[in-house]
């Protein structure tokens, strides 16, 4: 069979279930900071297939994907940062560590 | 069965199989590799449909940037060895339902749209073609909100920074 | 006269006095706030004198009423608007000139009395807000503005009976002094609204034309509105009226003016004298057409509220043992004779003789009385008490102070020549020839108050020799504190003499007095009965003051509570007032108004936490009910809502 859109959106749906699996149940930080990259490059897939399959002459869903990009590495930046810090005062990246923000 | 459609079908395979690992893996570090390789197919799925420079751009970033900024971090906040430990159970079976039925959901729905072709082919897109329209001032182009994600680039780099800086003794000593 | 804007300054040199003295008194000016007051009282004065003698000799026989300076500060409607300005007739020509020099008076004096006070420029400062709102209110050429300074006068009595602020009794005075007349002054706002609503505006001379012109549509309309069966016409004179009392300290309303005499003596002579009692007289007088023409019902029950508070006063400080009660009471009893005297005048020609005596006596009253407070000032100064049984025989002491004090004294009892004569016999004659009761209550008030400034006089300086107890480090004070009283007792001999019917008259044109040497024997005779008995009981120190108080124990002892007008008052306030109105309204507050507050405030507490157990800081179970919730309304979106 001719791989088409379908094929791709299938690949990202997948991609990001997997991501948002992986945000669920992972325990450490650092692989959920993962899961998220996972997530965000489904959703860059998407628009680069649409772009590609439903609007062929524009250049929308391209500019998204490198603006979500640039966004994507500001964001893993200064997730890492904190995430730093949190081992620096905890002595631990686990997410029960940074459970304080509550009621 | 043409050449590409089997790049295509491997290309994906080793997207979804890596993918799969990541999320799955004991080990933070085998973890990393494979989100490395789950990232590299996409480049390729790129490739694949002929955006060469979104491509370019993916390896660039992802795999020269975050993946080699994640391994930096694992290695400063992780002993040698160490495996993750396991999700409990009853969150992982409740995690995993609820993923598979929204997963379920999601798929009907492409499934039954038609998705109606809306544009027609161009001329091929060239990295001088987009170079100007990233900073076109004119209707369609983008050169605002490049700014604006220069701005953010800025200000993330300012909050890292403060946010990494080593606090003084005193506060350091609160945990 | 082209000169007549310097009208504005008169009030206006106060004002700055003021604004200099509060801001900057305490801590630049120091102890030359008196002086700078002094002065600027003192331009003010002039001013004062040099338009009233122009207005006087420029217009003479036939006064028109001036508006030389009008700012149109809210305008609400043609015709109906808020104004600032200043009116000049004989009135107000006549009360700025008895203000400003009072208060000048009181502020030279206060250099020596208040010398060495602590908040001495504060004390200055309030003296001058106060003086400067007592001129907006006479100069108000707009009864809106008339009511602004009404309510400025009020706050400024209330600051200076308050003054000595760390005295629970001063501040309880203030207190009561500052409800009273707020209350009365609630009437006086309701009439106000009541009058320009029917004449449609709120200026003086348009309202008082509209609503004395029998054939005005203003005024048909406003006699036909009833309520309670009388007219809104009469509602808004009386309601006026009542402003009126309660700033004059008419019964009933004259609750507050004994206790103001917690204030500094001075002050008291200037609340007394020239400023806030007169300011009802002023406003009965201001719209005394209206009164007149319009609604002769209320001028009726301003005639008999005044012969009441008269009589009632007078009797009351018979008994009274505190020096300035007596003075307040006889205040009180003299408001009353200028109040009836205007309640029974009629507008203009002979009959209005009514309202030129009462304008008259209250020229004279401010002489003698400014000079009587001023004097009890100087021998409570002397003797650092109030209760005349600690006095006794001081004339040895205080000369120049015994001495005007028996003039004010005389001049109070109307033993001729002395100023108050003049003007009580006219009084009298206009109460004679209009309301024969009337007449009979006020001779034997006026004997009666012959007596009680006469045991007041024999009290303080003959009687016992008083223990001087302290060193006579001081005399009678300063020069500062002794001019007033010389210029005030001159006021008191020589005011008397004042053709006051060529000046003020009801109608604006010139009246001509006559006396009636007959006439006058039988005030003057009961005058001097009262003096003689005072004497013949307090000359000498014995026991005839005690057997008089024991043959008439009841009413004596009736008197010396003030009727019991006070208690009579605590009684409805608070237990009818409290018990039927407050604590319904409290409870109702406490448990209705509050108890659904509460129960807002309880059912948010409950809910919140009931469901703040979600907010349990895993960072994975919000993002699970987040896609849950997610998944579940695109669902929705898609299959129910379409």
């Amino acid at each position: 069979m001719q791989p088409g859109l379908f094929h791709i959106l299938f690949i990202s749906t997948t991609l990001f279930f997997l991501g948002v699996y992986g945000f669920f149940t992972r325990r450490n930080l650092i692989t959920m900071l993962m899961s998220l990259e996972l997530i965000l490059n489904s959703v860059n897939l998407n628009f680069i297939a649409f772009n590609k399959y439903l609007w062929p002459g524009q250049m929308e869903g391209l500019f998204f994907t490198v603006f979500i990009i640039a966004i994507a590495a500001a964001e893993a930046a200064v997730a890492i940062a904190i995430i730093i810090n949190l081992y620096r005062s905890h002595r631990s990246i686990d997410v029960e560590s940074a459970e304080e923000m509550k009621y | 069965m043409d050449g590409s459609t089997i790049i295509f079908y491997l290309l994906a395979g080793m997207t979804l199989g890596c993918g799969f690992l990541s999320v799955l893996t004991r080990q933070i570090f085998r973890a990393a590799i494979y989100l490395l390789f789950a990232l590299i197919g996409i480049a390729g799925l790129y490739f694949w449909m002929n955006y060469e420079f979104i491509a370019a751009v993916q390896i660039v970033v992802y795999v020269g940037g975050i993946v080699v900024l994640i391994i930096f971090s694992i290695f400063l906040t992780q002993q040698a060895g160490d495996t993750l430990a396991s999700p409990k159970l009853g969150r992982a079976l409740f995690s995993g339902l609820a993923v598979f039925c929204a997963f379920a959901f999601t798929m009907l729905q492409i499934w039954q749209d038609g998705f109606v072709k809306a544009g027609t082919a161009g001329e091929p897109l060239t990295v001088r073609k987009i170079g100007e329209k990233m900073l076109s001032t004119e209707e369609g182009g983008y050169a605002l909100p490049f700014e604006v994600i220069s701005m953010l680039l800025l200000a993330a780099m300012v909050g890292c920074i403060v946010i990494a800086l080593r606090q003084k003794p005193e506060t350091e000593e609160i945990k | 006269m082209s000169n007549l804007s310097l009208i504005i300054w008169i009030p206006l040199l106060p004002l700055a006095g003021f604004i200099l003295l509060g801001i900057f008194g305490r801590k630049y000016v120091g102890k030359a706030a008196g002086l700078l007051a002094t002065a600027t009282m003192l331009a003010s004065t002039l001013i004062a004198l040099y338009i009233a003698y122009g207005y006087f000799t420029q217009y003479a026989g036939n006064y028109p009423k001036l508006v030389p300076v009008n700012y149109t500060w809210l305008s609400f409607a043609n015709g109906l608007s808020i104004n600032m300005g200043a009116l000049l007739d004989p009135i107000s020509a006549m009360m700025i000139v008895v203000v400003t020099f009072i208060s000048l008076m009181v502020h030279i004096y206060s250099l020596g009395y208040m010398k060495g006070d602590e908040r001495f420029p504060t004390y200055f400062a309030f003296l001058q807000l106060f003086t400067f709102s007592m001129l907006g209110l006479v100069l108000a050429s707009n009864i809106f503005q008339t009511y602004v300074f009404w309510e400025l006068v009020g706050v400024s009595s209330f600051l200076l009976i308050g003054y000595y602020y760390d005295k629970p009794s001063a501040v309880a005075a203030s207190k009561k002094a500052f409800i009273v007349t707020r209350f009365a002054d609630l009437g006086f706002l309701i009439g106000i609204l009541i009058l320009s609503y029917f004449s449609g505006t709120l200026d003086f001379n348009t309202m008082i034309g509209s609503l004395t012109d029998p054939n005005s549509v203003q005024l048909q309309s406003a006699a036909s509105h009833t309520f309670l069966g009388v007219s809104a016409l009469t509602w808004g004179a009386v309601l006026v009226f009542m402003g009126g009392a309660g700033k004059s300290a008419m019964f009933p309303l004259h609750i507050w003016l004994p206790d103001a005499m917690e204030g500094p003596t001075p002050v008291s002579a200037l609340i007394h004298a020239a400023t806030m009692v007169v300011a009802g007289v002023f406003l009965v007088a201001r719209i005394f057409p209206i009164l007149s023409i319009s609604t002769p019902v209320v001028l009726e029950v301003v005639g008999w509220v005044g012969a009441v508070s008269a009589v009632i006063a007078a009797i009351i400080a018979c008994t009274q043992t505190d020096i300035k009660r007596v003075l307040a009471y006889s205040t009180m009893s003299q408001i009353g004779f200028m109040m009836f005297a205007l309640g029974v005048s009629k507008y203009g020609g002979e009959s209005g003789l009514g309202f030129t005596a009462s304008m008259f006596h209250l020229f004279t009253h401010a002489m003698f009385k400014a000079l009587l407070f001023l004097g009890a000032g100087a021998v409570i100064h002397y003797i650092h008490s109030n209760e005349m049984k600690d006095m006794g025989g001081l004339r040895k002491y205080l000369p120049i102070t015994h001495i005007t004090f028996l003039l004010a004294c005389l001049a109070i009892a109307g033993v001729p020549p002395f100023a108050g004569f003049f003007s009580k016999e006219e009084i009298l004659l206009a109460a004679y020839e209009n309301n024969p009761a009337i007449y009979y209550i006020a001779l034997v008030t006026s004997g009666v108050t012959a007596f009680y400034m006469f045991r007041l006089y024999f009290m303080i300086f003959w009687n016992k020799n008083a223990t001087v107890h302290h060193e006579h480090h001081h005399g009678e004070g300063g020069f500062a504190m002794m001019l007033p009283l010389l210029i005030l007792a001159l006021g008191a001999v020589g005011a008397g003499f004042i053709p006051f019917g060529h000046f003020v008259s009801s109608d604006g044109l010139t009246l001509e007095s006559h006396f009636d040497l007959q006439f006058s024997a039988a005030p003057v005779a009961l005058g001097l009965a009262g003096i003689f008995l005072a004497m013949w009981m307090y000359k000498k120190e014995n026991n005839k003051p005690q057997q008089f108080a024991t043959a008439l124990s009841g009413f004596y002892k009736a008197a010396y509570h003030k009727f019991y007008i006070d208690e009579i008052y605590l009684f409805v306030t608070k237990k009818i007032i409290f018990n039927l109105v407050g604590r319904p309204a409290a409870w109702i507050d406490r448990n209705v108004v509050d108890g659904m507050v509460n129960l807002a405030g309880n059912s948010t507490v409950f809910v919140s936490e009931k469901i703040k157990k979600f907010q349990s800081g895993k960072v994975q179970q919000y993002a699970i009910w987040f896609l849950v919730s997610a998944v579940l309304i695109a669902a929705l979106f898609i299959y129910v809502w379409k």
